[in-house]
């Protein structure tokens, strides 16, 4: 099978897409090497990041098994994950304790 | 697991046989070349430093000179100084000798000046070179290396795919006993704290989350904020969404162990393990304290390729970008692009780039190793007076 998308911990609850692709197309991915399907709901540009399952509103965005900010919206699954409904939590200057 | 290695009379291993000759100051930098060039295989350090220098500063080019004397990739040394530098030239040679390698000296001033100088330093440096040319490797444990871990030219397959394959082969070989050296600490900014959560001790976090604080401070002093505009806008036209995942994509090149310990730039480690040494981003001057720190293999992981090598470690390029990796094949070691198009995982690749490593230690020489690059430089952390 074909894959489009990298998600590069099990624990990520998004993949990253490897070209430009146009919303309706089935991306296929490993996850924890498993193979699985996403249909996109959006075009999402190469490089960029798409949900996997659905994701709350103000829940950890989850890349490299870590947290890569939070959502500031509903995603649901084949949705495009960035700026416009993410937001970082450390962009803070001095900001190295919490 | 097995390599052949040089084993150096401190009982440290290396990966290759070089003899080095280490100019004090860059006042001695032009005879030191000099000396190199008639004795086929030598290698002399570039010094754009050694005099004029205060504080932590010179104290940071004294360690960083001394210990590059100790890699065990160097069999044996010839130091050449001016005579009236600010790094004390015989202190460099007593500490680089209490390895028990073979050590030598020339100061230009005493010998009389260029020419002299010269000549007495490649009669040092032939009778060294007939000490150690001829020592042979012996098979020991694959603990024995350090490893040394890059990124420069990062592009979005860097964060994706190479970095993480990297950071497989990084766990592999701390999980076997050997020494991974991460740095580049301005790339850490955002993700410090999940960096820190992997400190082996409160006290490693603390100092973590120091050399962090302080590097964004000394941006500061150049009226310069290193966590404004980040990510960049390139990189969010490119797919990043914020500094932490720009900053994980990084940090995951060098695995998921315990951080045993945080050095400064050009410090040795006193275990082994998993390390992070205080460097700037800069990859030639990272790499080159990270050699100070006793790396013997160093692997560099790179988007957009780029050539750089070092004078003495062997430096293996790897790219998942497929466009790089043809483009610029003269340079590029490893193709992870199978990551991106699917054919192979993160662990696979990893996997590969382990193997790699491995066969590098044996003698497999790597393309910056065969184009002969030799990018070198002291990082400086005040003006020079």
């Amino acid at each position: 099978m074909q894959k489009q998308a990298v998600v590069i911990n099990s624990h990520d609850n998004v993949a990253t897409v490897v070209d430009d692709f146009a919303a309706g197309t089935l991306i296929n991915f490993f996850i924890g090497g498993s193979e699985q399907s996403v249909k996109l709901l959006q075009n999402i540009p190469l490089g960029h990041k798409f949900a996997i399952c659905e994701i709350k509103p103000q829940e950890d965005i989850l890349k490299y098994g870590e947290c890569i900010g939070v959502s500031t919206t509903l995603i649901i699954a084949g949705q495009h994950v960035h700026v416009h409904n993410m937001e970082s939590k450390r962009g803070r200057v001095n900001d190295n304790h919490s | 697991m097995e390599f052949l290695g040089y084993r150096r009379p401190d009982g440290k291993v290396g990966i290759r046989n070089h003899s080095l000759i280490i100019p004090t100051s860059v006042c001695s930098s032009t005879v030191a070349f000099n000396i190199a060039q008639q004795i086929p295989g030598t290698v002399a350090l570039p010094n754009h430093h050694g005099c004029c220098q205060i504080g932590a500063d010179y104290k940071q080019t004294l360690r960083t000179l001394i210990n590059l004397g100790k890699n065990p990739n160097v069999a044996a040394i010839l130091v050449v100084g001016l005579g009236c530098e600010g790094v004390p030239i015989h202190e460099v040679v007593t500490e680089i000798a209490t390895t028990g390698k073979p050590v030598e000296v020339v100061v230009i001033q005493e010998a009389g000046g260029t020419l002299k100088a010269t000549a007495e330093g490649v009669r040092k440096m032939a009778g060294l070179t007939r000490q150690v040319y001829n020592l042979q490797p012996e098979k020991v444990d694959i603990r024995e290396l350090s490893l040394a871990i890059e990124c420069g030219g990062s592009d979005f397959t860097s964060g994706l795919a190479s970095n993480p394959a990297a950071g497989i082969a990084a766990d592999l070989l701390e999980a076997a006993g050997g020494n991974v050296m991460l740095s580049e600490t301005t790339e850490f900014i955002g993700a410090e704290h999940i960096l820190a959560r992997r400190a082996k001790s409160p006290e490693v976090a603390e100092k973590l989350f120091k050399i962090v604080h302080d590097c964004e401070e000394r941006a500061k002093l150049s009226h310069f904020n290193l966590r404004d505009g980040q990510p960049t806008p390139g990189n969010i036209a490119g797919g990043i969404s914020s500094i932490e995942e720009k900053s994980l994509g990084c940090i995951y090149k060098a695995g998921h162990a315990l951080i045993q310990g945080i050095l400064e730039y050009g410090e040795i480690p006193s275990t082994k393990g998993l390390y992070i040494m205080d460097t700037p981003g800069q990859d030639v001057e990272s790499i080159s304290g990270k050699l100070a720190g006793g790396a013997t293999v160093v692997i560099f992981t790179t988007g957009r390729g780029t050539p750089t090598g070092s004078p003495i470690a062997p430096v293996i390029k790897i790219t998942a970008n497929k466009r790089t990796f043809k483009m610029m094949e003269d340079n590029m070691d490893i193709d992870a692009s199978s990551i991106i198009s699917g054919e192979e995982t993160i662990e696979q690749v990893g996997q590969r780039i382990f193997d790699e490593i491995v066969k590098v230690a044996n003698g497999r020489k790597p393309k910056a190793e065969i184009l002969g690059h030799q990018e070198f430089g002291i990082y400086k952390i005040a003006p020079t007076f």
